[in-house]
């Protein structure tokens, strides 16, 4: 295996063109990954890059860089848009984990279960991929393709996620269902983002992990809920179908639970925004 | 840049260190294996665990996640870093209020509290939890830990010094092995590995059912340098079958020809370190030929399906039978009646150190250091195997992180000792957490079905019970978990007319062996949630009518044993406050009318200590020195309970001996007579009844030499007895006095073994010695809409007889109600799919709720100043009493554990139907 910890990104955009490296950043995913057998891959380490850390802000954007650990996204004073990315930042494995892994990764990790997904989808997030070509930016969705599946080329590298401020607009919230309290993976999640105006919701922004290959937007349900009167909201939830979630039965749940919890968790990530929230007794 | 090694330079407690390394290496390998901070415990390899949780610049991080080329320059923060001469604060509290049992995962707890502690010194419970969520404990229950955490200035436990003479029993001694659990200083089964040991890297079936052709193996040790050899079972010198019951010993170290489970062990690799850690075993030369498999005892039964064994017709292992009078009649004439069926699943014991150990040859005797439960058996399995004398096997056992009932079985032990025994050199196996998962025993999964009926009067009348256990592919402790169900299945409870049928059927799942309490925790979820049901019919409140009918004193069990000591109904009646407190707080809330449904709920367990109506003797030798310094060999090994201490309690007070002046010498075989295995409850009973024989013996040759009597007071100084009798004092020089052969001057040696007989072909007869009783009354809510429960609050009550050690006692409460949590939510073992501890649930610090313990002491004649064991007990009720405050709260029926969201919710909406 060859193994290299470049401390320019040109330098590690020119390696990725020489072949095909397994990118390691946090490593929370990289070393479970690893099994009991001898390592065959050969490594970016990208923890060199000190360009790749923290949260910065351009005109347009509030950029997550590529190192960004679920830690520094919890410390970080951002708008309540992101309450939901940071509850989601708090239920992300352990503090352990929290503290090495990153927001990236969990996206390039491409888990169907991965709790960053959800929220940075309601953020209308993007992937800004380098490569010695230049850059591009997909919106998240065009990003994750599948379970264990993306759009990153072998010769790419993500380096940041960028959210557009226009999208950092309204609060927020995050429902996790697990079978138990801590380090859990879950059953199901929600992310729920909504701008008010006058009591009447002007933009809505829902997403739910774990019930498809990848996360989804319920785009036809923020359709409805567009112009809804905020103290109304349950009913339009309750008398939605959820078309777009494929749910498949598992050890941690069938398919019929989780459809029926989804639609739970959304009312209750969108209760929880409007502040009606009775959010007590979600872990078992 | 391949292979390259980076050197490195950073601090570790405070001190500077530098490493060659390889870069990806994680930094627990580093600390452990290059700079020796073993303090640092490696329990999954994949942050699912916490256990080598260290701080990198203050932040608390799983140091298997990190790769040593990121620590250039960093500070990392270790166990060994905490206490600096004398212990933290933290660490004495943790010693203060028995947070630590076993010890594997207190580094990783010490850490990630002293990361909290640091920024926010007086926590609240929750923030404790959040701080902590990241490290599991199989133990503790923690709510120790978190007690320890939020008042690390309130002391429960006292120092060994400050314990009367003669007050040991009923004291709770700071535990005599608890300091260096808290300083990272125990030694584990990964923490010891002589220099020039070679590493042995084990071959494992990736199938069910096959069989297999070796390939050329010369070939194979040629092209890898650095490996030594490879061992099949043809290089077995022995008798190839090991297994913890010698008339059922099945079980090949290395498989011929066959495997029957995922995860077998076919050959051995063993090589340099760095060879095997480079070594991948999919090079391996073997070819695989699939059978037809079964992982379950219906497959396993099918018409055409082979026997996995030759002579268990139909893969039925044994079967377990208890009868008494004739329970069709009584049912048929019981005024109601309820039938039902639970299927429980395989659960993983999921201690957090995976199986360790090394072999080595010293002259030529075979000397094994691991992890294990049972010296003295695997001793005699590992010669067995490996054609030796069991004297020229000596078993030095290594702390033990846990075992729960899977480390009595011998695991890597005949592995490492045929690479030693051939090789000449140390020899050494660390399990991966997938190899501890895939090759061990698990819990029987249990098809159940019952019918009980009762009388008009609310009397149970009669009982049917039938289950049919998943033994998987090797017998283990198949035959006792076949045995003692039919004991048990009645629960606590007088039931004249009885007929309980136990079967061990074989299948290709992993072995189920031993696991905290022999499938009764199994038996006693169907009888106990019946019982519920059958208060309903009967219109009788659920505690009333469970205490109408508990055994007392006189009573006969379905085995036709005549009880006496009995304290089942003692433990329901304490309950009956905090019964009438909880449903009336339940009731209050449920008038809300919420989608938040609370329920309270209720159970009882009885569990008979020592083997099943089998000899089962433990032997205690207690010696003096010249010195004066008082020896116990004390070979009933602690596996995390409490044994070191509560033996040494007993013989203390027993030989009217202060507790502070014994120094304990543990199960090496060798030193130490067998007392027995650390299982079936029976260490406080057996080598306590064993060591309290032992004190008082060494306590009358003492007095005797003094020519004083039974009431004269011994005390030690340097290299003296005083031994003090109304005027007379008489002062033995110890040095004067010729020593034993192994230089006692005066010592004690003695056995006991419980009376019991062997049962008739209907399972009469007196399986055991003495049980133990308790009941536990579960307080939850159920979220109607999701399927999800939340534990309110715990109320055990338990009969121990004697509490040796209170703090002990409450720790193995709150740790088996931690499993049972388990067994009822969460804990399902999928093989080849949960093979780790993310996919693998058990309960973390944020599902164990409050628990409050009530101890109940009637008084058993024969256990030591009348203690009865515990450690399985307590596991029991738990899960039946989810079960039925789960039932209370939502009507849900669960028919198979665990409950999880989706089989709650399920079940819900299953009643809503039946009742449209």
């Amino acid at each position: 295996m060859d193994y290299a910890r470049p401390t320019e990104l040109e330098e590690a955009l020119g390696l990725l063109c020489s072949k095909r490296w397994t990118i390691l950043a946090g490593g929370t995913d990289f070393y479970p990954a690893l099994g009991a057998g001898p390592l065959k891959d050969d490594v970016l380490d990208i923890n060199g890059l000190s360009m790749l850390e923290g949260i910065a802000e351009t005109d347009a954007h509030i950029l997550i860089g590529a190192r960004t650990s679920w830690s520094t996204v919890i410390r970080t004073p951002l708008p309540p848009a992101f309450d939901m990315l940071k509850e989601a930042a708090r239920e992300v494995g352990s503090v352990q984990i929290q503290n090495t892994g990153t927001v990236a990764g969990n996206l390039c990790n491409a888990s169907p279960a991965a709790d960053g997904v959800p929220p940075l989808l309601a953020l209308d997030a993007e992937v800004e991929l380098a490569s010695s070509d230049g850059r591009r930016h997909l919106p998240l969705a065009s990003f994750v393709l599948g379970n264990r599946k993306t759009a990153r080329e072998p010769h790419e590298m993500v380096t940041a996620i960028r959210v557009p401020k226009t999208s950092a607009a309204g609060r927020s919230g995050f429902v996790k269902l697990g079978a138990r309290r801590y380090l859990v993976i879950s059953i199901a999640m929600a992310a729920a983002r909504l701008v008010l105006e006058g009591g009447r919701v002007a933009e809505a922004a829902i997403a739910v992990g774990s019930c498809s290959a990848v996360a989804q937007r319920l785009s036809a349900l923020e359709d409805r809920l567009r112009g809804g009167d905020a103290a109304a909201l349950m009913p339009l939830i309750d008398a939605y179908g959820f078309p777009e979630l494929t749910p498949i039965d598992d050890v941690r749940g069938s398919a019929a639970y989780r459809r029926e919890a989804a639609r739970e968790i959304v009312k209750r990530a969108v209760a929880g925004l409007l502040g009606e929230a009775e959010r007590g007794g979600l872990a078992a | 840049m391949s292979g390259a090694r980076l050197k490195l330079s950073f601090e570790v407690n405070g001190n500077p260190v530098e490493a060659e390394v390889a870069p990806l290496q994680r930094l627990s390998s580093v600390l452990r294996d290059e700079l020796g901070f073993k303090g640092t415990k490696v329990g999954c390899d994949a942050g699912d665990c916490g256990a080598c949780s260290v701080l990198v610049d203050g932040e608390v991080v799983c140091a298997c996640l990190v790769p040593a080329a990121n620590l250039s320059g960093r500070r990392v923060r270790t166990v060994e870093g905490l206490s600096k001469g004398s212990l933290s604060a933290l660490q004495e509290s943790f010693l203060r209020h028995g947070a630590a049992q076993c010890g594997i995962c207190t580094p990783g707890l010490l850490i990630s509290a002293t990361a909290l502690l640091e920024r926010n010194p007086a926590p609240s419970e929750q923030e404790v939890r959040d701080a902590l969520g990241g490290v599991l404990c199989r133990c503790t229950g923690y709510r120790k830990i978190i007690d320890a955490v939020m008042n690390a200035n309130r002391s429960v436990a006292v120092d060994a010094a400050l314990v009367g003479q003669g007050a040991a029993v009923g004291a709770s001694p700071i535990r005599l092995d608890g300091r260096r659990k808290v300083t990272g200083s125990e030694v584990f089964g990964a923490d010891e590995r002589p220099a020039e040991a070679l590493s042995v890297a084990v071959v494992r079936s990736p199938h069910w059912h096959a069989t297999f052709e070796i390939g050329d193996t010369q070939t194979f040790v040629a092209a890898h340098p650095g490996i030594v050899a490879v061992f099949t079972a043809a290089d077995i010198p022995g008798e190839n079958r090991f297994g913890v019951i010698p008339p059922f010993a099945d079980q090949p170290a290395l498989a011929e020809e066959r495997v029957r489970f995922r995860g077998e062990a076919v050959a051995l690799v063993a090589g340099e370190r760095t060879a095997i850690e480079a070594l991948d075993l999919a090079e391996f030369p073997i070819a695989w030929h699939e059978l037809p498999h079964a992982l379950t005892p219906a497959e396993a039964r099918r018409d055409g399906f082979p026997d996995l064994h030759e002579g268990r017709a139909n893969n039925q292992l044994t079967r377990g039978f208890v009868e008494c009078g004739d329970p069709e009649a009584a049912i048929r004439d019981a005024h109601v009646t309820v039938a039902g069926d639970i299927e429980t699943s395989y659960v993983e014991h999921a201690y957090i150190e995976p199986e360790a150990g090394f072999a080595a040859m010293e002259g030529d005797t075979l000397v094994i250091k691991a992890c294990t439960q049972a010296p003295y058996m695997d001793r005699d399995d590992t010669a067995k195997v490996l054609g030796l004398p069991p004297d020229k096997v000596r078993i030095v056992p290594l702390a033990t992180g846990g075992g729960f009932g899977s480390k009595l079985d011998v695991s890597l032990q005949p592995l490492v000792g045929l690479v030693a025994l051939k090789t000449g050199r140390p020899a050494a196996i660390v399990y991966t957490r997938g190899d501890s998962m895939r090759s061990t025993t698990k819990r029987h999964p249990a098809a159940m079905r019952a019918t009980i009926g009762a009388d008009a009067d609310g009397r149970v009348t009669g009982m049917v019970f039938e289950g049919d256990f998943n033994t998987g592919a090797y017998a283990s402790w198949g035959p006792t978990v076949a045995n003692r169900v039919p004991v048990h299945a009645s629960g606590p409870y007088r039931t004249p007319h009885y007929r309980a049928t136990g079967r061990a059927i074989h299948t290709n799942g992993p072995v189920s062996g031993a696991f905290r309490g022999f499938g009764v925790p199994q038996a006693t979820i169907m009888q106990e949630v019946l019982y519920d049901r059958l208060a309903e019919k009967l219109g009788r409140d659920r505690l009333a009518f469970r205490i109408d009918n508990a055994l007392v004193d006189g009573d006969r069990t379905t085995c036709g044993q005549v009880l006496s000591g009995v304290g089942i109904r003692q433990c329901l009646e304490a309950l009956r406050p905090h019964w009438a407190r909880a449903g009336a707080e339940a009731e209050a809330f449920n008038a809300r009318d919420g989608k938040i449904r609370r329920g309270i709920g209720i159970a009882s367990c009885w569990y008979g200590c020592g083997n099943t109506a089998l000899p089962n003797p433990s032997t205690i030798r207690v010696g003096i020195r010249a010195s004066g310094k008082v020896m116990l060999h004390q070979g009933a090994v602690d596996i995390g309970q409490g044994s070191n201490t509560v033996i040494a309690q007993i013989c203390a007070d027993a030989a009217g001996l202060p507790l502070s002046v014994f120094t304990l010498i543990g199960g090496d075989t060798t030193l130490t007579p067998d007392a027995g295995k650390t299982s079936a409850s029976r260490q406080t009973f057996i080598s306590g009844k064993a060591a309290q024989k032992a004190g008082r013996s060494l306590r009358e040759s003492i007095l005797r030499f003094a020519n004083v009597s039974a009431t004269a007071d011994i005390s030690v100084e340097s290299g003296a007895l005083i031994v003090r009798e109304g005027e007379v004092r008489r002062r033995i020089v110890l040095a004067e006095l010729e020593p034993d052969a192994r230089g006692y001057v005066f010592s004690a040696e003695e056995t006991y073994d419980p009376p019991t007989t062997a049962l008739d072909e209907k399972g009469q007869g007196t399986p055991y010695a003495v049980y133990g009783y308790g009941a536990q009354l579960v307080e939850l809510e159920v979220d109607t809409t999701l399927g999800t429960v939340r534990l309110l609050r715990i109320t055990a009550a338990h009969d121990v007889g004697r509490a040796i050690n209170p703090l002990l006692v409450e720790g193995q409460i709150e740790g088996g109600i931690a499993q049972g949590i388990g067994l009822a939510l969460m804990e399902e073992y999928v093989p080849g799919r949960t093979e780790n501890l993310h996919d693998y649930l058990i309960p973390t610090i944020g599902d164990v709720p409050p628990i409050e313990t009530i101890l109940i002491e009637v008084p058993d004649a024969e256990g030591p100043f009348g203690a009865k064991g515990l450690g399985e007990h307590v596991l029991i009720p738990t899960a039946p009493a989810i079960l039925n405050a789960i039932r209370h709260a939502s009507g849900a029926e669960i028919t198979r554990v665990p409950a999880t969201p989706s089989r709650i919710l399920e079940a819900i909406r299953a009643r809503e139907e039946r009742r449209a």
